[in-house]
């Protein structure tokens, strides 16, 4: 009990703290921003430590954070190898795919009226559905290895990316597409020049929606079939031992890889679109 | 050239083709080759096995063994044996079904079973646990519950960070660090755990869906409630409206077009997240369908459950759809311009 009633008390503690520092006379400086969530994270876990001491909760159920922590020091080449093989084969691969394929089919579209007329509401229909239920179709044809997931992350982040790539490609406006036209400039010129950098924020915003999906399908795909190896496999078989440890920490692994991701994608957007008023508000 | 000049002017004379017109041709178009290609690759899909039963059956096979042919490539194979390819559309264990196999699954697994079935709705009062109807049901279940939950707490947390800086600064980055998370890779895990402490059923599959669908309302809801301006604000404010008028009259109603477009998001996710919860535990369900249809290779009923969730996708963001276009248009209010997302 005595645990417990030190959580509450760290509780108490970390949020008094943050209170005064969100409200303080540093309210609106960049390590007040960085240090209110960051306490946050760490009275959670403290906390989540404490109880489940505290309460003696089964580790099957809920194993505290330190355990978590020593069993992902403990294993780290295996998760590492798992690693490799759902995000870097399975996700990366596919999501370059998928990714490329998207926006080269939105600037055939752009090209023809009736493609895009025709494709556009398949796109918005599609992007809209539960496509992770094909990977059982997928594992099936590309076998167990990397392949089939690449395959599912293909499918899932395509239509997502060619709905926003092909909004992003119609954001300039007639003014613009008409000096252009003055300039006598081709198809690929404009384009180029104009229509693909304002359509920039757009992509991006793909991209970004697309590297949380690409892990998801990696790791539903592995679900249904794997080899001995990958975060999905070592989730349901770590599961089937009853070994939460491992669990949680697959579920680190494939937590920050996925922030890691779409942080990459963002810092790159910021480099890219610095001249967009969402990028330069935000600094 | 004297017939096209004649016919020049009755080209000119014709009145351009509808816009929407333009658009089902185009739209049906799509269908036809999407159709056309479905077909078309069924064939090299399934030869291997067309080969092997065509051999059984006495037929002369180049290259005579199945070890061979498992060497080869599959359009090899289909050159070297046009004659032999009748049966590629109506395989019992396709690898790749043709769609009018896939629509007869449909129709047995939806209506035959409930109509003739010895546990069909008409003989038994029940929907029968082999037809996809029963299954569709569970999965719908599972994942309005979680819709209702996961909105809910979303709506909720998402007033508590417009009203409290603290929360707002403490909570908000986790909730868009969140979104970066592949947050599927939690579900067997949540299932098992809830099933080892006694809770099973449609709860975990249903707290999958909330989680799903949670996040998005609250960046969304969040974005919302923000979104009146400064001036009206200011309004507010000379009216000495206290700050519960202030959410009800101002900010909830400007946050609708917001909350309609995370609704649309967080249906969709809610209905994944009760797919992929359906998975660990063969209790019935469109995703326990699905694996189940893997692991004894009955692909056509994989396929016919697939078309079935994508249906069920479709009529719940299209019934969203419907209602935030009733809504907004009543409250004169248009969606945001906000940039696509899934």
């Amino acid at each position: 009990m005595l645990l417990v009633a030190l959580a509450m008390l760290l509780w108490a503690g970390g949020w008094a703290l943050n209170v005064a520092l969100a409200n303080g006379a540093a309210r609106d400086a960049a390590a007040t921003r960085l240090a209110v969530p960051l306490i946050f994270g760490l009275t959670i876990l403290g906390m989540w430590e404490l109880i489940v001491r505290g309460l003696d909760v089964p580790t099957v159920i809920l194993p505290p954070p330190s355990q978590i922590a020593e069993t992902f020091s403990n294993s780290v080449p295996l998760l590492w190898g798992d690693f490799v093989q759902t995000i870097v084969k399975g996700g990366l691969s596919g999501y370059a795919m998928g990714c490329a394929a998207a926006f080269l089919t939105a600037l055939a579209m752009d090209r023809s009226d009736w493609l895009k007329r025709g494709l556009l509401p398949l796109g918005n229909f599609m992007a809209a559905l539960p496509i992770v239920g094909t990977a059982p179709i997928l594992v099936m044809w590309f076998g167990f290895g990397w392949q089939s997931k690449a395959a599912v992350v293909v499918l899932m982040v395509y239509f997502p990316m060619l709905v926003n790539t092909v909004a992003g490609l119609s954001q300039t406006t007639a003014m613009q597409r008409d000096l252009m036209h003055t300039y006598a400039a081709t198809w690929g010129q404009t384009l180029w020049r104009l229509r693909l950098p304002a359509a920039l924020p757009f992509v991006f915003n793909g991209l970004k929606i697309c590297t949380t999906l690409a892990l998801i399908g990696a790791i539903v795909a592995e679900f249904f079939g794997s080899p001995t190896l990958g975060l999905g496999f070592r989730i349901s078989t770590s599961i089937g031992q009853l070994d939460l440890g491992m669990v949680w920490s697959a579920i680190v692994v494939a937590a920050l890889s996925g922030t890691l991701f779409y942080g990459l994608v963002a810092l790159i957007e910021n480099r890219l679109t610095f001249w967009h008023s969402a990028t330069r508000g935000a600094g | 050239m004297t017939t096209l000049h004649t016919n020049a002017p009755a080209l000119r004379a014709r009145a351009p083709m509808p816009s929407w017109l333009k658009s089902v041709i185009a739209f049906l178009g799509v269908l036809m080759a999407l159709l056309v290609i479905w077909y078309g690759a069924v064939v090299p899909m399934n030869v291997q096995e067309t080969l092997t039963r065509a051999e059984r059956a006495g037929a002369e096979v180049s290259p005579p063994t199945a070890v061979e042919r498992r060497d080869m490539g599959n359009w090899a194979l289909v050159v070297r044996n046009t004659t032999l390819l009748g049966e590629s559309w109506s395989l019992d264990r396709p690898r790749l079904p043709a769609p009018h196999q896939v629509a007869v699954e449909l129709y047995d697994s939806v209506i035959d079973e409930e109509l003739n079935g010895r546990r069909g709705l008409v003989r038994s009062g029940s929907l029968s646990k082999r037809g996809l109807l029963y299954h569709t049901l569970v999965t719908l279940n599972a994942t309005m519950v979680g819709f209702l939950i996961g909105t809910g707490l979303g709506i909720l947390l998402a007033i508590g960070i417009v009203h409290s800086r603290v929360m707002d600064m403490s909570v908000m980055p986790w909730a868009i660090v969140s979104q970066t998370i592949p947050i599927v890779a939690l579900a067997p895990m949540i299932i098992v755990v809830l099933y080892s402490i006694g809770i099973q059923g449609l709860l975990p599959k249903a707290v999958i869906s909330a989680y799903l669908s949670f996040f998005p309302v609250v960046v969304g809801m969040v974005k919302g409630l923000r979104s009146p301006d400064g001036m009206q604000m200011d309004l507010m404010k000379t009216y000495n409206a206290p700050t519960q008028s202030v959410l009800w009259k101002l900010r909830l109603p400007a946050s609708v077009p917001y909350l309609f477009a995370s609704l649309k998001i967080a249906i969709a996710a809610s209905l994944v997240g009760a797919i992929v919860g359906e998975l660990p535990v063969q209790k019935g369900g469109l995703g326990a369908r699905m694996l189940a249809g893997s692991y004894y290779g009955q692909t056509t009923q994989i396929w016919a459950a697939l078309f079935v969730a994508a249906a069920l996708a479709a009529v719940l963001v299209g019934l969203f759809a419907l209602i935030e276009h009733v809504t907004l248009r009543r409250m004169g209010l248009r969606p945001p311009k906000t940039r696509q997302g899934v």
